[in-house]
């Protein structure tokens, strides 16, 4: 195997928080990320899984270093990326691309969308001036723009429209790695699938690799080769798609993929967690699951389980893990 | 079918903006029997909210209702405010997509919750509170009597709607519309909040109207589906009718671009173009620019509701003239 695209290692990110109100409380550590390692390879797809708050987004933000990590690395291609906005930062940088869930958010309302399209080039210095324009269009014809849109302003386009022009904006600067976080979150149903299908098309080509952080499970299962289930800043389970949504590993992956709602299934009983995740600042001791498991056993309180690989090459932390897909085998 | 409910007859709603009228829903026909669950699905902007902010006269100013809203053989469209006060919350009530922002963030929970007892129950002082506590612990708040005193931003969002839900119940009412009562929440207390609005209605005999895009939440809870696009009903059917056998195109292509849970992975297929401008409807059917089975004929005038088999209704005049073999 070729070295990874992107290679993340023991990627930690701790904040300090105040407890209680000023000036009295305590100072806690909040643990957003804690120790996740994975890998990417070009032209590959990982799903980053997991309810709010579970670090989905902290670790996009780290391994696109606009976040440092108190912890771990990450490597693009070898390359370690630095910890501070450096010229090999910016150099780096320009090799892996952000696409945001809210599109209107993320475009300039007073500018027309072709110059935001083309505006990565003159931050990069790259290319004349003049053959900025050529290439916007052409990036924007390649995510199914037209020219005649270069100068509309984002509230004349619609919703899919605009995650088109982020997309095209994202990749003018031929990027190796898109980190999408929850990139059709905000589109209607029929418009989420010609998005994803355009992401699909465009990895087919031009040999992407993409981040693809979304709650959504189906979609996840629909574009990731692999997926990566986090739960209070860790992976929980890391695997294949087809088998970690058959025969999850993990409680939590198992309720998580439960609670997906499908037609015809109303038969089959669904797992419905007790309680909420706890706050990441008071992160349960052993397994940070194991309040809401219904398979905690004294075990679970005391140690925390670590990410372990399976017989069928899936990662899993849960002490029970085997047992758990015995059971859901048989 | 029993003697519904509550009965919508050719609901219009036309927004003044001032420069000029547009017209969001263009008659909506649907009945909803007493305890009956239906689901409205739809694309932002297809009118399912707007339909019953309208059928409960929410609105403001600016929308003009046509059509008649019947509740108990009494219109309510036109109807003056304090018989609509009457009908709000106590024979339906409506929570929201958003629990924070439809609570009061400067009240406790326990006063906002005690108000609505007192407005539709009349009961005040130990038995409000005695019943307040009862709703809070309905709805799966555990140790009630200590967060009577907090305030919504103390809670998580799945605790909030828990909230909506239980000022929903204060009135007793005979038919719940959940707007998008799950779209703002985790997964996992997704599943929690549904599961706590069908246990609440196997024992009340409860009516519930579950507004959602989402076509799995919806086939989970509802019993039928009303399939909206363009301020009009296209399809309207029993749940497994809707996944066994769409009729309209609109349906069939939601489905289509669904991706599956297990099975191979197909490529999705999504419907083409855009959902129309209300401003800019076309003149024949509203969906007809982004149907494959497009003919001359849908270009024409909209296409109206016709029976297709028990139950099934579909205003699409492709779907009525294949009958023969698309149900064979």
């Amino acid at each position: 195997m070729t070295a990874a695209l992107l290679e993340v290692s023991d990627l930690s990110r701790q904040y300090q928080v105040r407890r209680g109100a000023w000036p009295f409380g305590r100072t806690a550590t909040l643990h957003a990320v804690d120790g996740v390692s994975f890998q990417l390879q070009a032209g590959r797809t990982l799903g980053l899984v997991g309810e709010s708050g579970c670090g989905k987004t902290t670790t996009a933000k780290l391994v696109l270093g606009l976040v440092a990590p108190t912890g771990g690395e990450v490597r693009i291609a070898g390359e370690l990326l630095p910890a501070t906005r450096s010229m090999e930062w910016r150099a780096l940088r320009r090799r892996m691309q952000m696409v945001y869930q809210d599109p209107l958010g993320a475009l300039d309302r007073r500018l027309a969308v072709g110059r935001q399209v083309m505006e990565p080039l003159a931050i990069h210095g790259i290319g004349e001036g003049t053959a900025h324009r050529a290439k916007a269009i052409a990036v924007m014809e390649a995510v199914g723009l037209a020219e005649h849109h270069f100068d509309r302003f984002p509230h004349e386009l619609s919703g899919g429209q605009r995650q088109r022009i982020v997309l095209a904006r994202a990749l003018i600067l031929d990027p190796q790695l898109l980190v999408c976080d929850e990139p059709i979150s905000a589109l209607d149903v029929s418009i989420q699938a010609q998005v994803v299908n355009l992401l699909l098309g465009l990895q087919a080509r031009l040999g992407l690799a993409y981040l693809f952080i979304s709650h959504d499970l189906r979609m996840v299962r629909q574009v990731s080769h692999e997926v990566a289930v986090m739960y209070l800043g860790r992976i929980v389970e890391q695997g294949e798609p087809d088998s970690l949504f058959a025969t999850p590993a993990h409680p939590y992956t198992r309720a998580l993929v439960s609670a997906i709602p499908a037609p015809g299934r109303t038969s089959r009983r669904r797992i419905v967690l007790a309680g909420e995740p706890p706050n990441p600042v008071d992160r349960p001791a052993g397994c940070s699951f194991h309040p809401r498991c219904p398979h905690a056993i004294e075990r679970c309180r005391s140690e925390t389980p670590l990410l372990r690989p399976l017989a069928d090459g899936r990662r899993a932390a849960c002490h029970r893990a085997e047992e758990l897909t015995a059971s859901l085998a048989a | 079918m029993a003697e519904p409910l509550v009965s919508l007859r050719g609901l219009t709603v036309d927004f003044d903006t001032g420069k000029r009228v547009v017209r969001a829903l263009h008659g909506i026909d649907l009945d909803v029997a007493p305890g009956e669950s239906v689901g409205l699905v739809g694309e932002s902007g297809c009118g399912k909210s707007v339909t019953w902010l309208a059928a409960l006269g929410l609105l403001g100013r600016q929308a003009r209702i046509g059509g008649e809203v019947v509740l108990a053989g009494r219109n309510l469209v036109g109807a003056p405010t304090a018989e609509l006060e009457r009908v709000r919350g106590r024979r339906i009530a409506m929570i929201f997509q958003d629990p924070s922002s439809s609570l009061n963030p400067v009240h406790r929970i326990g006063w906002q919750i005690g108000e609505v007892v007192g407005l539709h129950r009349g009961l005040t002082g130990a038995a409000a509170e005695a019943e307040t506590l009862r709703l809070l612990d309905r709805v799966g708040i555990a140790d009630a009597a200590r967060r009577l005193g907090d305030y919504p931003h103390e809670l998580s969002g799945g605790m909030n709607q828990r909230v909506m839900i239980a000022m929903a119940l204060a009135g007793q009412p005979d038919l719940l519309v959940a707007d998008e009562p799950t779209t703002a929440l985790d997964a996992t207390i997704q599943a929690q909040i549904l599961e706590l609005l069908g246990e609440i209605r196997r024992e009340t005999g409860m009516g519930l109207v579950l507004i959602s895009h989402d076509l799995g939440v919806v086939a989970e809870n509802t019993e039928r589906v009303c399939v909206m696009y363009g301020g009009r009903i296209v399809e309207d059917a029993p749940i497994d009718d809707i996944f066994g056998a769409p009729a309209h195109p609109y349906t069939k292509g939601l489905l289509a671009a669904l991706p599956g849970l297990d099975g191979p992975r197909r490529p999705l297929v999504p419907i083409a173009g855009v959902v129309p401008e209300p401003w800019n409807l076309p003149a024949g059917c509203s969906f007809a620019p982004r149907c494959g089975d497009r003919i001359a004929a849908c270009e024409i005038a909209p296409p109206a509701s016709e029976l297709l088999a028990a139950d099934h209704h579909v205003a699409c005049i492709r779907a009525v003239e294949g009958r023969t073999w698309s149900r064979a």
